[in-house]
């Protein structure tokens, strides 16, 4: 009889939490995109060795708290700002990897001007951008990204491109700009697209180090809880409504 | 061998902030304080000193710069007028409640709204009672020179790092613009990452090493309770300056019966309204503060005791009186005097406005 105390050998591990995780409960809805890429970074960070070079920049939103979760050295910026912050600690700390976390909101609305303009200036930080067309932490209002028709709790009869535009696609503007060097749209929903969007994290911090310009990752993310739909089918809704949007793949580099 | 120049007030802030050893400079175009971004592009400090100088995209950015950069326990500043230090309130907030050091110049001009070009004091509620959301305040260090613009470039970082507080050089277009002689200050390199460490490495950002746990800056804190300890920790730390960060001069003061209370461009009119005063036998002194935050209100209740009244001269509708009538506390007549919109008054409009408000009242 094989009792489990002789499983638990160093040879059988298949998997491990990656030590740059912290032990602690994310507070995301289950089914939440936010949990795969941060668990995502933390193995690049691992795996380049670099958690003492590493400088985060967490935004307002639902992965504010995101420093509650990745054990480096964070700054917590106000909406939309963490280009900017970004910005300073490269230029200060040219040595460090700098990466700001956003999402659509803080990105693509209240920030526009300070990821474009950070973009603009070619700024040797990586960007990664979770776009799931909501405002998640405020209870689902619409965001910049919003789909035409796609019902929220501030355009409750669907987004009116009329009254409210289009939805933006940011990611396309960034990959105009010549700051950019790697421009990518990814997404975490099946494990052949988790392993993708770990290849473009890696590659993006890779990058940071030859300094050539901004790395900008966009993840098309779900939010099943502003959605209103359970883990499956808000990834189901997404592959069927997102991706025509914001169809995957890179844009540059 | 000491070095003296005649300079603008703008050109000598970033002569100074060079000098100082400073990191960074984040900044945005702005009427009447563009000298100071202009001189440090010329000057191109990043290759005598490594410091980074950065025109951004926008106030709001330039503020936030400042943030990311103050984060990581640099030396770091901004600089601005009126509409744009409105622009700033936001990351101002947010330092304060992070409890980082940094310097925050400001040049004023005549407002609201887009207001004028022409120097004015009208910002002073907004740099002494906070400025942004909740409750914070900065240090507030007002000029009255070229010089002290250039000395008040290093107290503001020793202050803003000796309490982990912002610290504001509140200015006026008057200030800026003018030329007067100056005393530079001896060249300081900047900090070493080793004396960072020493100085900021319990908190600052500057990536995490075994040794130590990793560091967040944030100003958020969901636990109301524990928002409420901040908050308390902060009153701690204003009281503090209080007791011991209070800078004034006083000129005439001792035997005056009348005292005009004035700051930065104002002082210098009112030291030649107290020298007039004295010619016609009025016995008049002007108490100037330096400290705008903290206030000099123990001095100005000791002189309530035996003076008849004070005069607040200020470039605006009345902001620093309030400030003045809580130290005197109703004890003797407290007055304003002001010219509004970039109008500057006259050493002869202040001694009127003393006779008129104060001396000849029945």
């Amino acid at each position: 009889m094989v009792e489990v105390k002789d499983i638990i050998k160093e040879e059988n591990l298949v998997y491990t939490k990656s030590k740059i995780l912290t032990d602690k409960v994310f507070h995301y809805c289950p089914g939440c995109s936010h949990g795969v890429v941060h668990k995502l970074i933390a193995e690049v960070i691992e795996e380049m060795d670099i958690q003492d070079k590493t400088i985060a920049i967490s935004p307002v939103g639902c992965s504010v708290l995101a420093y509650n979760y990745l054990a480096v050295d964070w700054q917590e910026a106000a909406h939309g700002r963490a280009p900017a912050l970004a910005t300073a600690v490269s230029r200060l700390m040219p040595d460090k990897y700098v990466f700001a976390y956003q999402g659509d909101g803080d990105l693509a609305s209240i920030g526009t001007a300070e990821i474009i303009h950070a973009c603009n200036r070619g700024e040797n930080i990586v960007i990664i951008f979770i776009n799931n067309g909501i405002y998640g932490m405020t209870g689902g209002q619409m965001a910049p990204t919003t789909l035409e028709g796609m019902p929220t709790s501030t355009s409750p009869y669907g987004r009116d491109v009329k009254l409210a535009g289009h939805p933006l696609k940011i990611t396309d503007l960034i990959a105009q700009l010549p700051g950019t060097e790697y421009v990518t749209r990814q997404a975490v929903h099946t494990p052949a697209a988790v392993r993708k969007c770990k290849k473009a994290i890696l590659k993006a911090f890779q990058n940071v180090g030859k300094k050539n310009g901004t790395q900008f990752i966009e993840v098309v993310s779900t939010c099943n809880s502003g959605w209103k739909l359970s883990p499956v089918k808000a990834n189901e809704w997404m592959v069927e409504n997102m991706f025509p949007v914001y169809p995957l793949g890179d844009l540059k580099g | 061998m000491a070095e003296y120049r005649l300079m603008k007030g703008n050109e000598v802030i970033a002569e100074a902030a060079i000098r100082c050893g400073c990191d960074g400079y984040f900044g945005y175009p702005i009427t009447p304080q563009s000298e100071i971004m202009e001189t440090l592009m010329l000057r191109k400090p990043w290759e005598e000193t490594g410091m980074v100088v950065l025109q951004a995209e926008s106030e709001i950015a330039a503020i936030n710069m400042v943030y990311g950069g103050a984060s990581c326990g640099k030396k770091v500043m901004t600089s601005s007028s009126s509409p744009g230090i409105s622009l700033k309130q936001e990351g101002i907030t947010y330092i304060a409640g992070a409890e980082l050091p940094c310097l925050i110049v400001n040049v004023v001009r005549g407002g609201p709204g887009l207001g004028t070009i022409q120097p004015a004091q009208s910002d002073y509620f907004q740099a002494v009672k906070g400025g942004g959301h909740g409750d914070y305040h900065l240090i507030v260090l007002a000029p009255a020179s070229v010089q002290e613009m250039n000395d008040f470039v290093a107290l503001g970082f020793e202050l803003a790092f000796k309490y982990r507080n912002p610290a504001m050089i509140l200015s006026d277009g008057v200030i800026g613009q003018m030329m007067e002689k100056v005393k530079l200050s001896e060249y300081k390199p900047r900090w070493t990452d080793e004396e960072i460490q020493k100085i900021s490495g319990s908190w600052a950002t500057t990536g995490k090493t075994p040794d130590r746990d990793y560091h967040v800056i944030t100003s958020l804190d969901l636990d109301s309770a524990k928002q409420e300890i901040f908050n308390h920790k902060l009153i701690e730390k204003y009281k503090t300056m209080a007791e011991k960060e209070v800078r004034y001069e006083t000129i005439s003061c001792d035997d005056a019966d009348y005292i005009l209370v004035a700051y930065g461009s104002s002082s210098r009119i009112c030291q030649k309204a107290v020298d007039l005063c004295r010619e016609k036998g009025i016995k008049v002194g002007l108490l100037r503060p330096i400290t705008l935050f903290p206030y000099p209100t123990k001095i100005i209740q000791e002189m309530a005791k035996r003076v008849k009244g004070f005069l607040s001269v200020e470039m605006s509708a009345g902001q620093m009186v309030e400030d003045v009538r809580l130290a005197v506390n109703g004890k003797v007549p407290v007055e304003h005097y002001g010219r509004l919109g970039g109008m500057i008054p006259t050493p002869n409009d202040v001694v009127k406005a003393l006779e008129e408000k104060l001396i000849n009242v029945k």
